[in-house]
């Protein structure tokens, strides 16, 4: 493992505020790294923590869940209801070692598209520092 | 204000007077039976009973250390839909504080409950009570559970770390701390629905209206000191036992995804397991695309997953009972595991299971103005 680590990181974000920031990055032709795999999801109220735990067992080095600012979620309160549970994995990852910085919240907002796009790098940056994640040990998902 | 009374205890015989006690409850016009732990027919095991015919009283044996399954779920299943009248319910304080983290599920439903919590002594792990094969609670080796010698290597690790052993929530309390129990055991009245039954039995049962006995103030403190210096050093042992992934993954390397553990456990609520759905019932391509990538994979899959996700799931509701170590083929120490995470995340949450049926669950609640710290890449 001397090359350079390819850190993966995996993005849920809400199809209302920041998919669509992504879109806006996109057209306006802002760059953001390959790294990055989005999946989109109508709300971050419906990120099942299940879903993170697996993304990490499954070897990702950071998991960021991304939906609207306070306020501006589409289904009204997904956004709290997500926060409440980022909170709780980020007491029970620890456990199987993932340290809880590698699990990101963001409120980007559907017109922030600069932002996302900065966000994104500065993602990676993180995810370089933090290292590989220590439950992959070595298995990377193939990219 | 609770209402304490006493029993006169005849021939030396706690359990005997206690089943009088509890026939009489039986006997009163609004309760429809009795839910205790007991022995029917030719069974050796103490399971929950549920009596209908105050002449089986004497099937009733809540003193018994022995402790297969917490009934919290049984106490669910029986209450759950409207009844006529109430059933009584004679539980450990974990099956209470289970049973009312149910409730906030609409799983159970306490207006159809009358609950009668006992102090509790303890209890041993289902094997070592088939071991000693005791026939009766006042034939076991050295009688009850001590309740002063919290360091009976037989009481299960989740007993000799409970700081709960005094009912909360109970409508009517059976007390035994700090009391000569040959002599006299402690009735108290403590919600309206306990206070009012209370009045309904034989006046020569429950008479004089008394004080709790100052040797109980002290009783409670002793045991719980020494109940905290276990539970303290347990949490240290298992935190070092799972500090890394590596050990993580070796805490679990006997387990065999039996799912013992989440059948046992009264909080988990989920009607289906997710881990038995179609979701987990992976094609033999899967298990190739992991090797494949992997290099290799252990089998059965998924079993950190699954702990993982019983820990997302219900860690906010772990009561401490025990029943999930109790019920491992392997001897994995899975409820010290549970107790640790539970004591940190529900701290996060500065909510306690069990504690308050008017507390919501953490995760069906919100305020728009918390948690700031976990939102930003900074
Ligand atoms: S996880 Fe174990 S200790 Fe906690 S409530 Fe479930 S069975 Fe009891
Ligand atoms: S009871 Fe033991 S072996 Fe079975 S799933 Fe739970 S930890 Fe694994
Ligand atoms: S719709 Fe964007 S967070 Fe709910």
């Amino acid at each position: 493992m001397t090359e350079k680590h390819h850190p993966l990181i995996l993005a849920f974000v809400c199809n209302w505020c920041t998919y669509t920031a992504a879109d806006l990055a996109g057209t306006s032709r802002l760059a953001y790294p390959e790294n990055i795999r989005l999946i989109r999801v109508m709300c971050t109220g419906m990120v099942d923590p299940q879903y993170i735990i697996k993304a990490f067992l499954e070897g990702a080095d950071m998991v960021l869940v991304s939906g609207c600012h306070p306020g501006d979620c589409h289904y009204i309160n997904g956004n709290y209801k997500a926060r409440r549970r980022i909170r709780l994995l980020k007491e029970i990852l620890p456990r199987i070692g993932i340290e809880k910085e590698r699990l990101r919240l963001t409120w980007i907002g559907a017109s922030d598209g600069i932002q996302f796009s900065k966000t994104m790098q500065e993602l990676v940056v993180q995810a370089r520092k933090y290292g590989p994640n220590p439950v992959s040990a070595g298995a990377r998902i193939s990219e | 204000m609770a209402k304490t009374t006493f029993l006169d205890v005849a021939d030396k015989n706690p359990l005997q007077t206690i089943r009088e006690f509890l026939k009489s409850i039986l006997n009163t016009d609004d309760v429809q039976a009795l839910l205790v732990p007991g022995r029917s027919g030719s069974s050796q095991s103490i399971m929950p009973v549920l009596i209908n015919d105050p002449d089986l009283i004497d099937d009733a044996d809540p003193l018994s250390p022995c402790f297969p399954v917490n009934s919290a779920r049984l106490a669910s299943k029986l209450s759950h839909k409207p009844i006529k009248g109430k059933i009584a319910m004679v539980l450990r304080p974990c099956e209470i504080r289970a049973l009312i983290e149910l409730s906030k599920l609409k799983q159970a439903d306490l207006a159809n409950t009358v609950i009668i919590g006992i102090d509790c002594l303890g209890a041993y792990s289902t094997k070592y009570w088939a071991q000693i094969n005791a026939t009766d609670a006042d034939s076991l080796p050295g009688g009850l559970p001590d309740p002063g010698n919290p360091n009976d290597p037989h009481l299960a690790a989740a007993c000799r770390a409970c700081e709960h052993f005094v009912p909360e929530n109970a409508d009517i309390l059976i007390g035994l701390f700090g009391i000569n129990t040959t002599e006299k055991i402690m009735i108290q009245g403590i919600t309206d629905a306990g206070m009012a039954l209370l009045k309904n039995l034989p006046q020569e049962m429950v008479e004089e209206t008394s004080e709790e006995p100052v040797a109980r103030e002290k009783a409670v403190t002793d045991l719980l000191a020494s109940r905290i210096e276990y539970r303290d050093t347990m949490f240290e042992t298992t935190r070092q036992a799972i500090d890394s992934h590596e050990k993580f993954v070796r805490y679990f390397d006997r387990c065999i995804n039996c799912y013992n553990c989440r059948v046992a456990c009264p909080v988990c609520y989920c009607k289906e397991c997710v881990f038995n759905t179609d979701v987990f019932d992976h094609d033999p391509y899967q298990y190739l695309q992991w090797a494949r990538r992997k290099g290799a994979v252990k089998l059965p899959a998924d079993t950190v997953f699954y702990h993982m996700t019983r820990v997302a799931h219900m860690s906010l509701s772990c009561v401490g009972c025990g029943q999930c170590s109790n019920v491992c083929p392997n001897d994995i120490p899975v409820m010290e595991l549970f107790r640790l995470t539970a004591a940190d995340v529900q701290h996060a949450f500065e909510y306690e299971a069990g504690r308050d049926k008017e507390e919501p669950l953490p995760l069906s609640v919100f305020k728009e103005d918390e948690f700031t710290d976990v939102v930003g890449i900074g």
